[in-house]
């Protein structure tokens, strides 16, 4: 299949403009997890402006197509995503994390609209999405559950406690996005605990592996349109990228995990993204 | 239809739920036998999930099939149920407020023969622990029925607690329980014992043995959390003196609970429960109750020791 140019620089400006929404919201010395978000930002931008089936007015709509952040220390590229949406205002994301406010440092589903689970202990969103995906299987609805899981969150055994059962109930309606940016808090994955290699383990759990870059907005809606096609097995997209991709000084930095920015770099982030 | 065995009636009463609402599913991880999320399985084979020795991934999947609208219980040993798939009830279902029912079978010492690994005597202690969680210990199997009929009626997260075995039930068949009331079983007027789950019955065979030298009160207390303050206060407001008894650690369950409600009461309270000890196996529940103090004579101990303070 193939893509309009029209349609693919769209979604990388609209990427790009939640990469700045991201350092917006966190703003000035408060620690934020930009690494990890601008990993995940096309992907995720991907899925909700081109892939899937969604209300910004109507958030729990029945008829739709779900995303669940198992990684859900990126709340932030959440928010940019949905509020850059429609589902609220973009002025409010620069009360993330401060008292009182409906954006949390996690995915908070009771405060946030748009949010369909709480997340932030990792490696419990997989299994989320599949008992949504069971649920949308069960009352017939043909739509989708998406759950973006991080490359250091697989060591977590609920991931294949979760993927174990995705094969055994043959979800084909569950889609999990592996957001391999290769490095966890403390450090390179490979160095720290490693997870790798991480396809086979997928493949052998019984799921359709697709590998991409996961920069490259073309090799992305290509594989979520591919994933339609997978019958009676989930898929999973493994996609490479580069954590804190976007912003030339945070591109492959393990303290930008979860980062400060100065003054003097929120400009420079800012601008870099401009 | 009345029954003797708490988890009997949780499975039947699940079928009797489950014909009337379509949104109640089961999930099992591989203790169906044993849950008796069996019968429901053989009566809506659709409505059920198998999800394998995976209490976490089943916890958490139950989370996400209550996001799509139907009503989970969860099923597995309490230790499992409620210990093994803590964070995930805590991260998810609590924080979120999910409608998921959470089954913890076999609780206490009833699983007289795996011992302490099997023998949940901290769970109401956890669970009441987290916030928005309800937590239900019911006397016996005709408030089990009962109890399973408002967990699905309430929206919210909800434990249950179910004793394995087979024991006479001390509360009447059909009784609608209502969640957080507190339900006085026998007047009295000295000393209030205060009692939960299967040591309700031995709560009532002392206080009757006592009959005409102390005036013992027994209060069934089948809703651990939320604890109505008002109620309790107002039980003992007459009574010198307060005991408490529960198949649990005295740390945290319904002692510590009763002792939090009156902590400006002044009332002297005394705890019948499992001494901060685990469990261990016994050849029958009988044996296992006996070693760990969980008897009508240690009530009566209580008691009596309570009305001359």
């Amino acid at each position: 299949m193939s893509y309009s140019e029209e349609l693919l620089r769209g979604l990388e400006i609209k990427a790009r403009q939640i990469r700045k929404d991201v350092v917006i919201s966190i703003g000035v010395g408060v620690a934020g997890h930009i690494g990890g978000a601008n990993s995940a930002a096309d992907i995720v931008t991907a899925l909700y402006f081109y892939k899937m089936k969604h209300d910004p007015k109507n958030p729990k709509m029945k008829d739709r197509d779900r995303f669940l952040l198992s990684k859900g220390h990126v709340a932030i590229l959440q928010y940019a995503t949905l509020a850059e949406a429609g589902y609220f205002p973009i002025e409010d994301l620069k009360t993330t994390k401060e008292i009182g406010s409906y954006l949390q440092g996690h995915p908070d589903a009771r405060k946030t609209p748009g949010i369909e689970a709480g997340t932030g202990s990792l490696g419990q969103g997989l299994s989320i999405g599949l008992g949504m995906a069971l649920g949308l299987k069960a009352d017939k609805i043909d739509r989708k559950v998406y759950v973006l899981v991080g490359d250091g969150e697989i060591a977590e055994g609920q991931i294949w406690e979760a993927a174990m059962a995705a094969s055994a109930f043959k979800a084909d309606n569950l889609v999990a996005i592996l957001d391999k940016n290769t490095l966890q808090a403390n450090g390179a994955i490979a160095d720290r605990f490693d997870t790798n290699p991480i396809s086979p383990k997928w493949e052998s759990f019984g799921w359709e592996v697709m590998e991409i870059d996961g920069h490259n907005m073309e090799e992305i809606i290509s594989a979520l349109d591919r994933a339609g096609d997978i019958k009676e097995k989930p898929t999973v997209i493994i996609a490479n990228t580069v954590k804190g991709k976007g912003i030339s000084f945070t591109e492959n930095i393990v303290s930008y995990h979860n980062g400060m920015l100065t003054k003097e770099t929120y400009k420079q982030a800012l601008e870099e993204l401009s | 239809m009345s029954y003797v065995n708490q988890r009997i009636a949780y499975g039947n009463t699940l079928i009797e739920l489950g014909k009337k609402n379509k949104n109640i599913v089961v999930l099992d991880a591989d203790l169906g036998g044993s849950t008796m999320g069996k019968m429901f399985e053989a009566e809506f084979p659709d409505r059920h999930y198998e999800m394998g020795i995976a209490e976490a991934n089943m916890t958490s999947v139950a989370a996400g099939l209550a996001q799509t609208g139907k009503i989970p219980f969860t099923n597995s040993f309490a230790v499992f149920a409620g210990g093994r798939a803590y964070d995930q009830i805590r991260q998810t279902i609590a924080i979120g407020k999910l409608n998921v029912k959470i089954c913890g079978s076999s609780s206490g010492l009833s699983d007289f023969g795996d011992g302490s690994t099997h023998q949940a005597i901290e769970d109401m202690s956890i669970m009441r622990a987290i916030p928005n969680m309800t937590v239900l210990c019911p006397a016996d199997a005709n408030e089990a029925v009962e109890a399973v009929k408002a967990m699905v009626e309430m929206d919210g997260p909800c434990y249950i607690r179910l004793n394995r075995n087979d024991y006479d039930n001390v509360t009447p068949e059909g009784k609608k329980f209502t969640v957080g009331i507190p339900d006085i079983l026998k007047e009295g007027s000295e000393i209030a014992v205060f009692a939960t789950g299967y040591m309700v019955g031995l709560a009532m065979e002392a206080a009757r043995e006592l009959e005409g030298d102390i005036s013992v009160k027994v209060i069934n207390v089948s809703t651990i959390k939320p604890i109505n303050e008002d109620a309790i206060k107002d039980m003992v407001k007459a009574c010198k003196a307060v005991v408490t008894a529960e198949e649990h650690s005295v740390v945290g369950g319904l002692g510590s609970a009763i002792a939090e409600v009156l902590r400006q009461e002044c009332k002297p309270i005394e705890f019948v429960g499992i001494n901060d000890t685990f469990g261990c196996s016994g050849h029958c529940y009988q044996d296992v109750l006996d070693y760990h103090g969980l008897t009508k004579v240690h009530i009566a101990d209580a008691i009596k020791k309570m009305a001359v303070l």
